[in-house]
């Protein structure tokens, strides 16, 4: 059994605590602490990048809530301008519909004095002409005129 | 085992022990001592400098999202720290680097002994011994000196009826000492069976092969066997050097947290 050959146990312990030594020196000097530095370092940009992302997402609900109080004092303003507009206009329209209605009024009354005085005044004509035609049947019928007599008659009917 | 048997590897005469030798590749002495540079020697440079390629130059970069190389050293990093922090607890911060240094060094002495021709240093008992007595001397000293005399109470478990003391005592000293022998046994034990067991069948599928004729078609049976137990003993070479990592953590934690 070559592993009880003791004239190879010298070279292999020297050479075992001389590689082991070194080898312990290097991970505990150089390349650990590098190790551990990556690992932390990565670890604390993790961090911060979700620290980052959780600021930008408070900032996101900030500006979504401040563009809804926009909208809504925008939707609002809307509102009380087309309130303002729409009450405007009604007061214009219905200025204008009672000044129209005015003017129709006076020219209906101008009309109605027009047409009653018209027909005062045929009326006047549909007398005489009825004094005139009775007269006219009276004196074909029984020979005699009386114009005075005839005025009376169409007079007591038309009364 | 003659020499020449070891080196003929003529059929079923293959040594399943020749790849444990150690042999030397620049002679050096060092006042009276051979501290001579062999292939042990050469696996042990191998597999410290994989480990400082893996864990200095593949983090090089030091990249925000890690590459394929630096995750795998992240990995290794957070396992082992986990290892510690779960059963030593933050105290064991200190001790870290040991406890990582130690895992991977095992580990990849077991992984690249599974390359075929290399040599696996912690096949060998004194190299797994003396990192088993190493800790074995450090725990109990670090436990002297964190607790005095009192790192004795360790061998009193609580609640014991005084009749079953002496008894009691006696095995938990015996268990406490055997721990170094537990220790490296267990690392040397498995990565020695393992290679002398795919050797062994490797040996077979060459038999077979070299009787020629039908037994051509019986180098598959050998042969698939290796196949499934590479396999095994990759995951064994994963698993001891967890195994040690892990009771070191235990022992470490005995010391500094006497319960």
């Amino acid at each position: 059994m070559p592993q009880l050959d003791f004239a190879t146990f010298a070279p292999q312990l020297i050479w075992l605590t001389l590689v082991f030594g070194v080898l312990y020196l290097i991970m505990a000097r150089v390349a650990l602490p590098r190790i551990a530095t990556v690992i932390e370092e990565r670890r604390d940009r993790i961090a911060d990048d979700l620290d980052t992302a959780n600021q930008l997402k408070r900032e996101t609900e900030d500006a979504i809530a401040s563009y809804e109080a926009a909208l809504l004092q925008a939707r609002a303003k809307a509102h009380t301008i087309a309130q303002e507009t729409r009450d405007r206009l009604t007061a214009k329209t219905d200025a204008h519909r009672a000044n129209l209605e005015g003017q129709l009024a006076t020219r209906i009354k101008e009309a109605e004095t027009r047409i009653k005085a018209t027909k005062d005044a045929a009326l006047l004509n549909v007398r005489d002409v009825a004094v005139d035609v009775a007269d006219t049947i009276a004196r074909q019928l029984i020979g005699e005129s009386d114009p005075a007599a005839a005025a009376r008659a169409v007079d007591s009917e038309l009364a | 085992m003659s020499a020449s048997a070891d080196q003929e590897g003529g059929g079923l005469g293959i040594d399943p022990m020749h790849q444990f030798e150690v042999h030397t590749i620049i002679d050096i002495n060092i006042a009276g001592i051979n501290a001579s540079f062999t292939n042990a020697s050469l696996w042990m440079v191998i597999a410290a400098a994989s480990i400082v390629a893996l864990t200095v130059f593949a983090m090089g970069g030091r990249a925000m999202v890690p590459g394929r190389w630096q995750s795998v050293a992240e990995m290794s990093y957070e396992f082992v720290a986990n290892m510690v922090r779960d059963n030593v607890g933050t105290a064991g911060q200190a001790y870290f680097p040991f406890i990582f240094t130690l895992f991977m060094f095992v580990l990849f002495s077991n992984m690249l002994g599974m390359i075929p021709y290399s040599f696996t240093t912690t096949s060998h008992i004194i190299v797994t011994f003396a990192l088993a007595m190493f800790i074995f001397v450090a725990v109990t000293v670090l436990g002297f000196v964190k607790h005095g005399a009192h790192y004795l109470s360790l061998f009193v478990p609580k609640g014991l009826p005084a009749v079953l003391l002496p008894l009691i005592v006696v095995i938990e000293v015996i268990s406490y000492l055997s721990r170094p022998i537990s220790l490296s046994v267990r690392l040397f034990a498995n990565m020695m069976a393992g290679h002398t067991m795919l050797k062994v069948f490797a040996g077979f599928v060459i038999g077979f092969i070299g009787a020629g004729g039908a037994y051509i078609g019986l180098a598959a049976l050998p042969l698939a066997f290796m196949v499934a137990f590479t396999g095994l003993e990759i995951l064994v070479a994963f698993l001891q050097a967890y195994v040690f990592a892990i009771l070191t953590c235990i022992y470490l934690n005995d010391a500094l947290h006497l319960h």
